[in-house]
């Protein structure tokens, strides 16, 4: 009665874990060679979400293109939106104004975090722990508060635009940042007590999931993923963009390579991102919020690339035009992909419960991946 | 004392005025069964709220506040849900198995509520080998998960139930030598004994370090067996989606959840009738004005209160702690549990013997 269950020819068994399954945080599809719970192979499939981002792209103009990357990496939407905004500024050779810099660059690094924060607890979550992931987004709502009084979003900005900032900050963004500030290290404790220092999650994380430095840099991994095999990767230090080389932070490195120095990384990337909008809040300097530009704009033909780093890796936009008011080509080089391809190399001998811790250090965004 | 002797006399003797004495025990059978229904379906609604209550507590949030006055409805509007939800059974499962497993959970569930004392001189069943009767039957909980595993006809449910087995049939052993600790100490099986040899005491009192060390092992080792964070393979959500009971919807989905909670109360209940001195007030040697007052409360808020003590600190568990790995939870068990409950019972038998107790 009970049919036959799919099996390989030496009786290892093959199990789809995805599109629908909790831990794959959304529509990744991940086919799972098993023996008994040791993993064997793990291949993943990807176009459950794919709409062609990079298609559409090429017919929408320099100033609406935009608006789509938010799309792509939903939890760092400022960061792609800079990205793109970045390229375009290259290609038509404007200086912006220091205010919208420096705005822009508080964006990042509160959306780091933001990210960083909903990854904490989804990471806990994936380890069977539900309580870190509400304590996260008590966090996470305050930022998204400040970011809904200024750009009106919570979660697809749009506010950065070639040129500058699409508006100025709201005349409560300085106080109420500084307010999140005096929270987030106050809750910052409770979060290395709950989970950090917790010894199950200790016994889950350390010596699982490794990543050597050189199999980082082969698989191509960026980010949080890559600097936590040892590898220097940061963009904000290694080909600084705005302000970023005038500011004084660290670039975390960790040089276990296991989940659990990918763990660590992103935690005290959470604590430097905090020390550069302590650094700008009160130096936010007076003028324009946005250069003046062109109606039309049309990028001279060329190619431009921008890179820029976002909560999950290096985040490359690259544009081909032809002089035309649409880019001839687009393509978005997203860290997401990268880094998932690395999870067969990371997974293989491991139990089925350590692919999804591996998966959560990873920070797999899906519609990142697939675009 | 205030207690249900006098209600439970009373009715023996107006049944056996008025009926023979076959007829009695069959209407006190009968009476004792809907007894045991009735509780079994409030504590599965209490259990259910109390768990949506202590969660929403531990996570900053509110929990479930709009049926009824605080939300005390909600759970009663869950299973309403539940009773008119399709119960699918899947295409390639086997029937029979597919749909006797959750009744064989909530069999085994209600079987174990017989020992229980709730009350001094409440029992169902008064039996004189109590504790051995609770840990047999407990170990058929087993039986019904790897039957759902193995009849939905699923991967996930199949690894869920594999995991389970292996977990259930570990853990029972340094469950059981912790309720052996207790059987020496006091000298019998019988629950209702157990819970007269703590007037002086509880246990957990009276033992020194040996029996705190067992109970810890107890704790930890019937919230492995009930399948509870951090304990909970065999369902574990992030990586098996449900688990044993993926495929099983509406009210065969709903018994199963019964059982479950019903399982943490008969284990918390054990705990409490062991370790706590069960209905047993608290009481200290021979302090006997102290112990005067503390008998004035009734002995079925002290049953309860031990249970939904112990209840909360296995809920407690479950909101705060990742969840292991299947070959970290065998090591936990195999390695360290196992070999510290049977030096233990060594140590609590030479203090038993020696009586270096209180």
């Amino acid at each position: 009665m009970i049919e036959e269950i799919a099996s390989t020819a030496d009786g290892n068994i093959i199990l789809n874990l995805g599109p629908q399954h909790p831990a794959t945080h959304g529509v990744l599809h991940l086919v799972i060679t098993i023996n008994g719970e040791t993993i064997q192979k793990v291949e993943p499939h990807l176009g459950y979400i794919h709409r062609s981002i990079e298609k559409m792209c090429e017919s929408l103009t320099y100033r609406q293109f935009i608006y789509v990357t938010s799309r792509m990496d939903y939890l760092s939407s400022h960061i792609n939106n800079h990205a793109c905004a970045l390229c375009v500024e290259k290609g038509l050779q404007i200086e912006i104004p220091s205010r919208s810099q420096v705005i822009r660059v508080l964006m990042d690094e509160l959306t780091r975090i933001a990210s960083h924060e909903l990854w904490w607890g989804a990471m806990a979550m994936d380890l069977g722990a539900f309580t870190p992931f509400f304590h996260a987004f008590r966090e996470r709502e305050a930022i998204n508060d400040i970011m809904e009084e200024t750009c009106g979003a919570r979660l697809t900005m749009n506010y950065m635009v070639p040129g500058g900032v699409m508006q100025d900050i709201h005349p409560n963004f300085q106080r109420r940042v500084k307010e999140f500030i005096t929270l987030f290290k106050s809750k910052v404790g409770e979060y290395n007590e709950l989970v950090t220092g917790n010894i199950i999650f200790q016994n889950r994380m350390k010596g699982v999931g490794n990543l050597s430095a050189a199999d980082a840099i082969s698989f191509g991994c960026t980010g949080p993923t890559a600097r936590g095999s040892g590898v220097s990767c940061d963009i904000r230090k290694l080909y600084p963009y705005e302000i970023y080389e005038k500011l004084d932070f660290e670039e975390i490195l960790e040089s276990d390579g296991d989940s659990f120095a990918r763990y660590m990384v992103r935690v005290r990337e959470m604590s430097q991102s905090i020390s550069i909008i302590e650094q700008l809040i009160d130096n936010i300097p007076e003028g324009d919020f946005q250069a003046k530009t062109k109606a039309v704009l049309k990028l001279p033909k060329g190619e431009f690339y921008q890179r820029v780093e976002t909560a999950r890796g290096d985040f490359g936009v690259y544009i081909v035009s032809e002089g035309g008011t649409t880019p001839y080509r687009i393509k978005y080089r997203s860290p997401g992909f990268s880094n998932l391809s690395a999870l067969d190399h990371m997974a293989r001998g491991s139990k089925l419960g350590d692919l999804v811790a591996m998966m959560g250090t990873l920070d797999l965004v899906i519609p990142d991946i697939d675009r | 004392m205030w207690s249900f002797s006098k209600i439970s006399k009373l009715i023996d003797s107006w049944l056996s005025v008025n009926f023979s004495s076959t007829w009695t025990m069959v209407i006190e059978m009968v009476i004792a069964g809907i007894a045991v229904i009735t509780l079994f379906a409030l504590l599965g609604l209490v259990l259910v709220l109390m768990e949506r209550r202590v969660a929403a507590w531990i996570q900053i949030r509110l929990g479930p506040n709009r049926v009824g006055p605080g939300g005390m409805l909600q759970s009663l509007a869950d299973t309403l849900k539940l009773l008119v939800k399709e119960g699918m059974t899947p295409d390639g499962a086997d029937k029979f198995l597919f749909n006797l497993a959750p009744f064989i959970a909530m069999i085994v569930a209600m079987l174990l509520m017989a020992p229980i004392a709730f009350a001094s001189n409440f029992q169902l069943w008064d039996l004189n080998i109590g504790v051995l009767y609770v840990t047999a039957i407990s170990s058929l909980m087993v039986i019904s998960i790897l039957m759902a595993g193995w009849a939905s006809n699923n991967k996930y449910s199949l690894m869920g139930a594999m995991r389970s087995g292996a977990q259930i049939v570990s853990y029972e052993l340094s469950a059981g030598l912790s309720i052996m600790s207790i059987v020496v100490l006091s000298g019998s099986l019988n629950l209702n004994e157990i819970i007269q040899s703590q007037a002086d005491g509880w246990w957990l009192f009276k033992g020194h370090i040996p029996v705190v060390i067992a109970f810890i092992i107890f704790i930890i080792a019937v919230t492995a067996e009930t399948n509870r964070a951090p304990f909970d393979l065999a369902e574990a959500e992030s990586e098996l989606t449900a688990g044993f009971h993926t495929e099983y919807s509406g009210m065969k989905f709903a018994l199963f959840f019964l059982a479950e909670y019903i399982n943490v109360f008969i284990v918390c209940a054990i705990g409490a009738t062991l370790f706590l001195g069960g209905w047993m007030p608290f009481h200290i040697g021979h302090w006997q004005a102290f112990n005067h007052v503390m008998d004035f409360i009734p002995s079925s808020i002290w049953f309860f209160g031990k249970t939904f003590f112990l209840i909360f600190l296995i809920m407690w568990f479950r909101w705060t702690f990742p969840r292991l790995r299947i070959d970290q939870l065998l090591d936990l068990e195999w390695k360290y549990l196992l070999p510290i409950s049977m030096f233990n019972i060594l140590l609590i038998t030479l203090m038993a013997i020696l009586g270096w107790h209180f």
